[in-house]
């Protein structure tokens, strides 16, 4: 079938801090070049959760004038906490002894949503054409296999895949260059990652869920500018993770939970940890009396230095999250993903004008700030695979001692999915119902997101094997897809006896979790019809 | 023939409705934005009809702020010709409303004017009867199917006992039930062009009309939410409860 195509010197696909600021930097240094940026949400940011507490260092480089442009980055950081949870007790610990990667004085408590918004209206304004609602969903490549640009979603397609009445095929973008920023692990970028071998002689990649929730809670319980990370409880010791409580305007405050997925028990929970750790009295104390106005959740690349892929291939680079630039130790990935983003720009211009290869980036990349950045925090995130209390005095020697120069490297062993130990050998969680004030379910929880998928639209989770999740995962595992995913898609229902796995697809909020976590790697997320998933406002 | 069709800039269906907390209004920063559902199915209609070769042009008008504009555009990009933004800012009333598109149809004398059946935020389902009464013309409300004849259309109205057809001669009202049609997608390539269709701005007070609301909103509350449900062990108990609790018998 023959598709209409449209001609761009760059096609960026995905609308965030990366993509976005490719998209500014290109325009910036040739205003001439025509640059478009494809985006799966429905709009801008509607796809976005982060924290955030904000570092500006790249943004400072990319729009030097951004106070005076009315961006959305209002809430400086006025004071830090760090609290060690116990069940019911908590241990402040003296900021003074943090590494300086989690000194946040500097920093602004942020929606990174609003902060894509902005962005995007910056990158208009140069003449970027962005397309929100197109999700690209196929990888074009030239003869010589380099890669060509992306074709969009077919929209009005049924659930058998039949063409219905108000079927619109997918267009063809074709870019000199393609930049891929669909942010952690993208459905093309996995693609790719696999097709050049971007990821040989790297570690696995690592991976964390995030959630987070919006309240708005009582004045007296309000600090703007505060900023509070926990660890500890309700994790065990072997379980990577922690919170996030960001104080931001307007009486809202942004609470969060990451849990590393390479957890091992698979009666683990990630989203009942969540719930679990709001009733803490510490935690509870915030919130009592306010209301959660939103819920998300995202996976995020939490395998830094050792696990980042080449980011440049025949035709196309791949950066930010899509590549995996988070720093984690730093708990920040949006600086240094609008970072490369911009070094993907420069490596673009010198290409496009110059001819000179697209593995300039790797140069370039190496001579930044953002190389030396990931460099230094690499050891932080493997030391915690001994234990969070290991985990904690390495981090101190490593990071405040030796500032991250320690002259060894330590590896990630396992990638996420295969981390899970059998159901019957590990022990069960029982995990309170949640009360319907501070802890809720995970149905209650999606209503918040405004998620939704046109009806009667084919199943964007796919697996490889559908007889596998009951002959086998359940088996083995007691289907854990039924508690990593924070939407509820998943479920194993019991029909006259008979096991069967129910896909939800329409509640995907495009965390991605599925894809990473699954043991077997069974499931695939692909992109669903334009426009659906969450509708986040500011997360 | 040409038809004029209404739009109106509403927050997005899917989206989770928030009343501020000084109930002064609902929360609309940063929420996403869309056309009201049945105007889609409005302007579908209109280009269908042209795409029938019946009509020779589609132009889609909306009232409301600056970034009602978005609206316009997005029906210009499943196919209308060109665009009219009336740009009025706060609260803009259904009869305010529906004076604007007098003078609008004044100017542009269309055939015919469509739009949605309601707007999915006020829920007023007022514009389309106060402009056929403004226009004095013949109105066809919740269409669910349209037929055009000579001088006339047939129109299958959604009513509470079921279908009604009805015979209204043009010039004519007709507010679009959502049965009416599926809205079909806005192409890449039809959005690029979209972005090169004329749409002229119009200030509402350049037209002369008050837009001043004539009601006064004293607060907005969410509903009271839903208690939870009890199992009752016998009718008897049931009864008890809906005569002494629920007070409704």
């Amino acid at each position: 079938m023959s598709r209409e195509t449209m001609e761009y010197d760059v096609v960026i696909v995905g609308g965030g801090p990366s993509g976005l600021s490719t998209a500014i930097k290109l325009k910036q240094l040739d205003a001439n070049l025509s640059v478009c940026v494809l985006e799966k949400a429905s709009e801008i940011g509607a796809h976005i959760l982060s924290g955030n507490v904000f570092e500006t260092r790249a943004l400072d480089e990319l729009i030097p004038n951004w106070k005076e442009l009315n961006s959305p980055i209002k809430t400086k950081v006025s004071k830090e906490k760090f609290l060690f949870l116990g069940k019911t007790r908590s241990i402040s610990w003296p900021t003074w002894l943090l590494p300086s990667v989690q000194q946040n004085h500097k920093n602004y408590i942020i929606s990174l949503a609003n902060l894509c918004r902005w962005l995007a209206e910056q990158a208009e304004t140069l003449g970027v054409e962005i397309f929100p609602g197109f999700p690209a969903s196929e990888i074009l490549y030239n003869e010589d296999s380099s890669v060509k640009g992306v074709a969009t979603q077919d929209m009005g397609v049924d659930k058998e895949g039949n063409k219905k009445d108000s079927f619109e095929p997918g267009i063809e973008l074709h870019g000199k260059v393609t930049v891929f920023a669909e942010g952690c692990r993208g459905h093309l970028g996995k693609e790719l990652i696999q097709k050049y071998d971007l990821s040989k002689g790297k570690d696995p990649q690592q991976y964390g869920i995030g959630f987070k929730e919006i309240w708005e809670v009582e004045d007296k319980n309000h600090q703007e500018g505060l900023v509070m990370h926990t660890a500890g409880w309700p994790l065990d010791n072997s379980t990577y993770g922690g919170s996030f409580i960001y104080h931001a305007e307007n009486k809202q405050v942004f609470l969060g939970y990451v849990i590393g997925l390479d957890y091992k028990n698979p009666h683990l929970s990630p989203f009942d940890e969540f719930q679990r750790f709001k009733t803490h009295p510490a935690i509870k104390k915030i919130i009592e009396g306010g209301k959660r106005i939103s819920y998300g959740a995202r996976a995020l690349i939490e395998g830094g230095f050792q696990s980042l892929p080449k980011m440049f291939m025949p035709g196309a680079l791949l950066v930010g999250c899509d590549a995996g630039t988070l720093n984690m130790p730093k708990i920040k990935g949006s600086h240094t993903a609008m970072k490369s983003g911009i070094i993907a720009a420069e490596t673009i211009i010198e290409n496009l004008k110059e001819k000179k290869d697209l593995s300039v980036f790797e140069e370039k990349f190496k001579k930044s700030w953002l190389y030396e950045e990931l460099f230094r925090a690499r050891n932080v995130k493997p030391s915690f695979s001994w234990g969070l209390i290991l985990g904690i005095i390495f981090t101190g020697i490593d990071q405040i001692l030796f500032r991250g120069r320690l002259p060894f490297t330590l590896k990630h062993n396992h990638a996420d999915h295969e981390t899970l130990k059998p159901a019957n050998e590990m022990p069960k969680i029982d995990y309170p119902k949640p009360d319907n004030i501070i802890t809720f379910d995970k149905t209650t929880s999606v209503y918040l997101t405004g998620t939704n998928h046109a009806d009667n639209q084919p199943v964007h989770l796919k697996l490889k094997d559908p007889k596998l999740p009951i002959n086998y995962t359940l088996e083995k595992f007691d289907e854990p897809a039924q508690r990593y995913c924070p939407a509820g898609v998943y479920e194993v229902q019991k029909e006259n006896d008979i096991n069967k796995f129910v896909i939800n697809s329409q509640n995907c909020i495009h965390c991605k979790t599925c894809d990473i976590k699954e043991p077997s790697q069974n499931i695939t997320w692909v992109t669903p019809e334009g426009g659906g998933g969450p509708k986040y406002g500011n997360m | 023939m040409k038809i004029l069709v209404a739009v109106k800039r509403v927050i997005d269906y899917n989206v989770q409705i928030r009343v501020k907390e000084d109930n002064s209004g609902i929360v609309t920063d940063n929420v996403k934005m869309s056309t009201n559902p049945p105007d889609d199915n409005a302007i579908e209609e209109a280009v269908k009809i042209k795409e029938s070769g019946k009509a020779t042009e589609v132009v889609a008008v909306s009232v409301g702020e600056e970034k009602a504009q978005e609206t316009v555009r997005k029906a210009l990009a499943v196919g209308a010709d060109r665009g009219i933004l009336v740009k009025a800012d706060g609260v803009i009333e259904p009869l305010a409303v529906s004076k604007i598109l007098q003078k609008i149809v004044d100017k542009e004398k269309p055939d015919l004017v469509f739009m949605g059946k309601q707007a999915i935020d006020d829920d007023c389902n007022q514009t389309g009867q106060m402009l056929a009464a403004l226009l004095s013309w013949p109105q066809a409300t919740f269409a669910s199917k349209i037929e055009v004849k000579e001088k006339s259309l047939e129109v299958t109205r959604e009513v509470d006992e079921g279908l009604e057809t009805i015979e209204v001669q043009m010039p004519s009202i007709v507010t679009c039930d959502l049965r009416l049609n599926e809205p079909r997608y806005a192409s890449l390539p039809n959005i690029m062009k979209a972005k090169k269709k004329p749409i002229e701005q119009i200030n509402a007070s350049d037209l002369g009309i008050d837009t001043k609301p004539r009601i006064e909103q004293i607060k907005v509350e969410e509903p009271p939410k839903r208690k939870a449900g009890i199992k009752v062990a016998s009718v008897e108990e049931l009864v008890q409860k809906l005569k002494n609790e629920a007070k409704v018998i």
